[in-house]
């Protein structure tokens, strides 16, 4: 059996909320806005505890680094079956200007502390896009990696068959723990959190870690100048049938006429 | 003592076109392709790469050579490293990065880029995490040499940032750069690649072994490319099932147009999944975009909203997609 399989969950900006801009330019506007945890990480997390219950993993970490609020997030994923969370707990600022290779770093910390032999993030998060933070972590730790799986199946001890969602269609590999692993949409379908084992996560460990316990180098190399709406569309028209529809169309030079 | 670990050598060879108009910044391109032929995302790449000062292009595979002559008339293109090996064949990121690093180490390049599909992605942060580098994903646009805008919230955020990493890592949105010229490059002016090869890069470690490839299930279609395509037709739930998606591809085929789908299409099973357009599926920016049957979630909207024109089909008058839309058309789907 595997040890510990690590999860990254981060709290974001619910992905139904249409998000604003701030007059400032310095970012999207967060208070009184609904925040859960990415959808992506949901299915990281659901994955690692489908492991656990098969028997193929000893324990479920869910770690998330954030504002103090990322601790509801925390609470979810101990909810849906994790067995202990740890909060990598930052400033306001902090957690605005954190980059995706600050959080591999914080993870390989981890890793190097407790005894991981899979790690399960989301392909990416729903608000900075950035794809980034599975690879980093498979950099730093040199450990094999499969992106944007959408199944994940034992094949013997240690060894995984995966299969990823490529461009033009799905890729098969075999892949030997300690490993990475970013989850893809069609991985699984999360679970609701239940009342009975929402009351029961408030029991389960939850460890605060501050990032001058970690030692480690938190230099910035992205400075966002500016944050902007994306340019505005033109109003469009209705058009009542379908000949004025191709009509319109082959006007605009869109659709050849035959 | 020499290492336990075999070290495994292959050919890597360059070309340097044309030595007179050689810049101080050097940009190392990652080109994607399928052992047979070049993707084309990688021409849009060339195109952003171009930006940030000369271009070299690192092909690596099984028949990376075959693709490297390919890779030699693009325009932009000022030089050609090729790595050839068997092991090479998969292009596994975890094999690959060790090429990527060889290189730098020899060419000491200013920024390594790729295209931002699932190749680039998977890649780009790998190596740049060796390199102990924040990169940057998905640009849409390049300010100056370190100045950069991307995409955030599903595209309803553009982000300008100011990149202070020593080596700029980078994937390019391809719809946000045309696609560089296959012929009349300064490649194209000289001897070409094949009398001018020879052997730079003498050593990569090849051996990791860690991850195996398997094999792909890759979906067959004549029709374009749904990247590059210049008119697209999308379904969604709407479409109502499998079967009646056969309306979508005969629209598309009568247009010469690719063929995408929701999430919503795509978890009903309509459709498969690389055929997604969206935040975390495809990104689209064709001539022409058709939605049929589709509300427009932001998360869809997020894939194709830079369509030139977007035209919908929908029987719901009130579904988000029209806010978006150029023409549009309540028509009732059965």
């Amino acid at each position: 059996m595997l040890r510990s399989g690590l999860v990254g969950v981060k709290r974001v900006i619910d992905y139904a909320v249409k998000v604003r801009v701030r007059p400032d330019g310095k970012g999207v506007i967060k208070e009184n806005v609904q925040h859960s945890m990415n959808p992506f990480d949901e299915i990281a997390l659901e994955e690692a505890v489908r492991l656990k219950e098969k028997k193929l993993l000893q324990q479920v970490i869910a770690l998330s680094i954030g504002t103090a609020k990322s601790q509801e997030v925390l609470r979810t994923a101990l909810a849906k079956g994790a067995d202990k969370a740890i909060l990598v707990e930052v400033d306001n600022e902090t957690a605005e200007r954190i980059e995706p290779l600050h959080v591999a770093k914080i993870m390989q910390h981890v890793v190097s502390n407790e005894a991981i032999d899979v790690v399960l993030v989301g392909k990416q998060a729903i608000d900075d896009d950035s794809c980034q933070t599975g690879q980093l972590l498979s950099g730093l730790l040199d450990w094999p990696i499969a992106t944007f799986v959408s199944n994940i199946q034992q094949a013997d001890g240690n060894m995984f068959n995966i299969t990823r969602e490529i461009d033009g269609g799905l890729e098969m590999l075999t892949m030997k723990c300690p490993m990475i692993v970013t989850a893809d949409l069609r991985l699984n379908e999360p679970r609701y959190a239940t009342l009975p084992n929402i009351m029961k996560a408030k029991k389960k460990p939850l460890q605060k870690l501050k990032l001058s316990d970690l030692g480690i180098d938190f230099s910035y190399q992205t400075q966002i100048l500016q944050v902007s709406e994306p340019p505005k569309r033109k109003a469009g028209t209705f058009v009542e049938d379908v000949q004025s529809l191709i009509m319109k169309l082959k006007e605009s030079g869109l659709v050849m006429s035959k | 003592m020499l290492s336990a670990r075999p070290v495994f050598r292959f050919v890597s060879q360059i070309t340097a076109i044309r030595r007179s108009d050689i810049r101080f910044a050097s940009t190392l391109v990652i080109a994607e392709h399928d052992d047979t032929k070049l993707n084309s995302i990688t021409l849009n790449t060339i195109t952003a790469a171009s930006k940030l000062g000369d271009v070299s292009v690192l092909v690596a595979g099984a028949n990376a050579k075959k693709i490297a002559e390919q890779v030699t008339k693009v325009e932009h293109v000022k030089r050609v490293l090729v790595a050839q090996d068997e092991k090479l064949k998969a292009q596994l990121p975890e094999l690959l990065t060790n090429v990527v690093l060889a290189s730098q180490n020899q060419f000491k390049f200013n920024a390594i880029v790729a295209g931002a599909s699932a190749f680039g992605r998977s890649l780009i942060p790998r190596v740049a995490a060796k390199l102990d580098v924040s990169p940057l994903s998905d640009v849409i646009e390049i300010h100056s040499e370190d100045t950069f805008s991307r995409p955030m919230y599903a595209g309803n955020a553009i982000s300008k940032v100011k990149s202070t990493a020593p080596i700029k890592m980078i994937t390019f949105r391809s719809t946000a750069f045309p696609p560089a010229k296959l012929e009349g490059g300064s490649g194209a002016a000289e001897d070409g690649i094949s009398s001018s090869y020879h052997i730079l890069t003498p050593s990569s470690d090849l051996s990791f072994d860690k991850v195996k490839f398997v094999g792909q299930e890759l979906t067959k279609s004549s029709r374009p490319e749904l990247n590059s395509a210049k008119v697209v037709v999308s379904g969604g739930r709407g479409v109502g099932s499998a079967e009646n998606f056969k309306i979508i591809y005969d629209l598309a085929d009568k247009l010469n147009a690719g063929v995408g789908a929701s999430r919503a299409a795509v978890d009903a099973g309509y459709v498969p999944n690389d055929m997604q357009v969206g935040q975390t599926g495809k990104i689209v920016a064709p001539e022409l975009y058709i939605a049929i049957g589709i509300s427009g979630a932001i998360q869809h909207i997020a894939g194709m909203k830079d369509s030139k024109v977007i035209v919908a089909i929908n029987k719901d008058a009130d579904a988000p997609i029209f806010q978006v839309v150029f023409i549009s058309h309540p028509l009732l789907l059965k």
